[in-house]
């Protein structure tokens, strides 16, 4: 019994990892790709009842410009500090984590004030007709993942406030950041189905 | 350029059963009630799933007897019109989403891991919380239906007879809202899937030497994440124009009621290919055991289970030819449906090659593999009649829609099921199943199930529309109708036997060994049922079929903690040892959220505000679940700070 056998010895590999490496990180893009798609097809649908009508939007004004758009921007910006988040979690220090986490977490907040304005301002209900549903609908929708990214973010944030600590919450905090990048670019083209679609034709 | 490279310990058998021990320790079930319900062991997670599918496939099955029993005879007054439009979408829910859907990913969860050598599943908890939110949409769906508000739309609820002018009471709500669930439990267990293939494969498994059941699961967790979110779609705006006055499909309002189809088929057709790839798994598996040589064309039956996957999201319009949409755009579906053959007769063509050249054992499993090719063939066969217009045209909406369609799911992916549950029996429980017993269920089940379904074509043929609840007499129907109902009968016979004989088999069966069938793939390495752990030492795999090619001394792997529950993380291509993760312990709180989603879910049939209010108990649930207990038990990365050496080598190169 005294004889060596061949082993692989991983005892020295790293306890947690970054990006795609990580376990949490394809769990992410599962969700991504899911809600993805769940987007693409309620643009598909807004597109399909388009065809449907000879005018459009049928009987009501296009929705105002302003909250929108500004809506937009401040998305926009808040991928700097989101951006700081990600890197300073997988550099593993705590003072920026915290510092730009808490900045992210103001901006989604920020996000979602403007965001009530802008449902003021659609210039339609949902009961109006079947393109106001499709409007409440991706506008809806898209807030439901603005909400969901702010108490995640807020929990994040809390437990690097009030621990306990470890490696994973890192990972968790990148993570986190990377599903606000999906929350922001999906909004891109939800932005131009919403407020530029009903002005092109 | 491996990280972990192959170096020489003195190690003894004395050391490796110690170690098995203490892995046993940690990974051992969580005991008593709260245990129970904090389950994260993937072998009882996806036992409960296959147990509580297999449940449902007895109540779908109930109820298609009572609608046989009402054919069997003209002008029969055994069932009403309104109980039997219930029954008929009862069956065709139950049977979809409760059982063909949950029981392979049921088989998934347990034996992915198994099948790629791991520890456990990726995600654990979110797998458990998927079972409960499933478990909880079939018992809302029975308890509605007992209610008298069981949906009776067909299973897929068009409107405008489910909206709010055709569709008053909550029956079409009840459907819209089992969906939800259904779907919420599906998607997770794809996820899980997807990563534990990816990112928990044991060293050496390339992804060219996964087994193809593994293959399989792989693609159809893809399929889900594309097709479901359709369906999500399809029954969120239903119930949305029932409850809040939308007008997605409201005519008059500049809606369509054509969308809901388009929505409904785009996840609809994919939904068939989710019961039959991973079937398509179970077979390539049954072939390759009881031919007793590795599969032929390993690389192209894993082309085809991609390709099937690909085209299956461009044929969902041959669902709606009769609707009347324009030509062009018809021809396109039908070339796309029968192109879905070239990939199928690949497979079947390779499985024949497997048979041909190997030492085929008629082994219960084998005969229902065997089964297959008859019935899925001759349903593959009418699948290529109806992709065609005009003839879809003529039989859209009778019996031969019918026969087609469970000879297509039955043969292609039931017979496949029952199979590889036999032949997983021993591996699962540590008992063996009656042979005898195992023959006489099959041909029960296979004369059992032409009897029932092959008059059906005819009858579909000489004009017997579905979904009636009784015919007059002089029509011609009769004798093939009674044909029917024997079939039936004798397909209930048979499923009792395949009870019968597993309740026989555990308590009065044979001690199982590790590999009774002399199969080659990983799952066969381990004790029958395998230890809590499942494999303990862990070998790096150097071929396709390990138990079969593998040379003997195969390296061991060490270093991963076994006094708590962690993994080795491999990367995705080559399955090189990347990094150790400490895997979710029991918790109670994947349960907890899965009641309080089910209480919010069940509320927003009655009133738009429970997505408001009723979405905070769960949003709690969740933080809890999240929530980093007590002192990290990951001493290693604590604290962090000064945890520069590690920080190297987390981030550096892949």
């Amino acid at each position: 019994m005294s004889a060596t056998v061949p082993v692989v010895d991983v005892s020295r590999l790293p306890s947690f990892a970054f990006g795609h490496r990580s376990i949490l990180w394809w769990a992410t893009l599962g969700l991504i790709a899911i809600e993805g798609t769940a987007f693409a097809l309620m643009i598909a649908a807004y597109i399909y009842l388009k065809w449907r009508v000879p005018e459009w939007p049928p009987g009501v004004a296009p929705p105002d410009l302003m909250w929108g758009t500004l809506t937009t921007i401040v998305v926009l910006a808040s991928c700097i500090p989101n951006h700081l988040t990600k890197k300073a979690a997988e550099q593993l220090d705590v003072g920026r984590t915290r510092l730009w986490i808490a900045v992210s977490l103001g901006f989604a907040i920020a996000f979602l004030v403007l965001r009530a304005f802008e449902f003021t301002t659609l210039n339609c209900w949902w009961d109006t007709n079947a393109y106001g549903s499709i409007v409440w609908m991706l506008l809806g929708a898209h807030t439901a993942h603005v909400i969901t990214d702010v108490v995640d973010t807020a929990v994040i944030a809390a437990i690097f406030f009030t621990g306990p600590l470890d490696a994973h919450r890192f990972v968790d905090a990148s993570e986190n950041a990377a599903y606000y990048y999906f929350v922001v670019f999906s909004w891109l083209p939800i932005y131009a189905v919403i407020y530029l679609a009903p002005r092109l034709v | 350029m491996s990280r972990a490279p192959v170096i020489e310990l003195p190690l003894t058998d004395e050391m490796l059963s110690r170690q098995s021990r203490e892995l046993a320790r940690t990974w051992a079930p969580a005991r008593g009630i709260i245990g129970f319900f904090s389950e994260v062991d993937h072998k009882r997670i996806g036992m409960r799933f296959i147990l509580t599918a297999l449940a449902f496939f007895v109540l779908g099955g109930v109820l298609a007897a009572l609608m046989r029993l009402q054919l069997a005879f003209p002008e029969n007054t055994l069932i009403g019109p309104d109980l039997y439009n219930q029954l008929f979408t009862m069956h065709g829910t139950t049977m979809m989403f409760l059982f063909a859907v949950p029981v392979m990913e049921g088989l998934g969860l347990y034996f992915t891991p198994l099948l790629v050598g791991a520890r456990t599943i990726a995600l654990p908890r979110l797998a458990a919380f998927g079972y409960w939110i499933f478990l909880a949409g079939g018992v809302f769906l029975y308890v509605s239906f007992l209610l008298n508000i069981g949906p009776d739309n067909g299973w897929f609820s068009y409107v405008p007879l489910a909206g709010p002018e055709f569709g008053p009471g909550k029956r079409a709500d009840t459907w819209a809202q089992l969906i939800t669930f259904t779907e919420v439990a599906s998607l997770v267990g794809a996820i899980v899937t997807i990563v534990t293939i990816f990112k928990y494969r044991r060293p050496g498994m390339t992804l060219d030497r996964v087994p193809m059941f593994a293959w399989a699961e792989l693609v159809t967790s893809f399929m889900i994440i594309f097709a479901m979110p359709a369906v999500m779609l399809a029954s969120t705006t239903l119930i949305l124009d029932r409850l809040v006055g939308t007008h997605f499909f409201n005519q008059a309002e500049g809606g369509d009621p054509i969308l809901y189809q388009h929505l409904f088929w785009f996840f609809g057709h994919p939904e068939v290919y989710l019961i039959f790839l991973p079937a398509q798994g179970l077979m390539s598996t049954l072939i390759q055991a009881f031919s007793s040589r590795p599969i032929v064309g390993y690389v192209w039956l894993v082309t085809a289970l991609v390709a099937t996957a690909f085209m299956g999201f461009g044929l969902w319009v041959h669902h709606m030819f009769t609707v009347g949409l324009p030509q062009n755009g018809s021809s396109f579906f039908t070339a796309a449906s029968m192109m879905i053959a070239i990939p199928s007769g690949v497979q079947i063509f390779c499985w024949i090659a497997t048979m041909w050249t190997g030492r085929v054992r008629l082994e219960p499993p084998m005969l229902f593999a065997l089964g297959y090719f008859v019935i899925f063939i001759i349903g593959g066969m009418t699948g290529i009649m109806v992709a065609s217009v005009p003839v879809d045209l003529q039989l859209h909406d009778t019996y031969f829609v019918v026969a087609h369609l469970h000879y297509v799911l039955i043969g292609g992916a039931v017979f496949p099921l029952f199979g590889a549950l036999y032949y997983w029996f021993p591996k699962m429980t540590g008992r063996m199943p009656n042979r005898r017993l195992g023959m006489i269920s099959f041909w029960l089940l296979f004369i059992g199930f032409n009897l029932t379904f092959f008059p059906m074509h005819q009858l579909g043929m000489i004009g017997m529309p579905r979904r009636v609840y009784t015919y007059l007499p002089g029509l011609g129907w009769e004798t093939l109708n009674l044909a029917a109902t024997a079939g039936a009968i004798t397909m209930a016979i048979g499923a009792l036997t395949l009870t019968v004989n597993a309740v026989y088999a555990l308590r009065r069966g044979e001690a199982a060994a590790a590999n009774p069938w002399q199969a080659s793939t990983l799952e066969w390495s381990t004790s029958s049922p395998p230890p809590p752990h499942n494999f303990s030492p862990e070998r790096v795999i150097a071929s396709r079929d390990p138990l079969w090619d593998d040379p003997p001394g195969q390296p061991i792997v060490v270093g991963v903690r076994s006094d708590k529950r962690e993994v080795l993380v491999t990367r995705l291509l080559d399955a090189e040892p990347d990094h150790r993760y400490h895997s979710p312990e029991p918790s109670i709180w994947p349960f907890v959220t899965a009641m309080a989603t089910t209480f919010m879910l069940i509320w927003s049939i009655f009133s738009p505000w429970a997505l408001v209010w009723g979405s905070i108990p769960p949003a709690i649930a969740m933080i809890f679940w999240f929530w980093p207990r007590g002192r990290s038990i990951d001493d290693e990365t604590h604290p962090p700070e000064k945890g520069r050496p590690q920080l190297e080598a987390a981030t550096g190169p892949a």
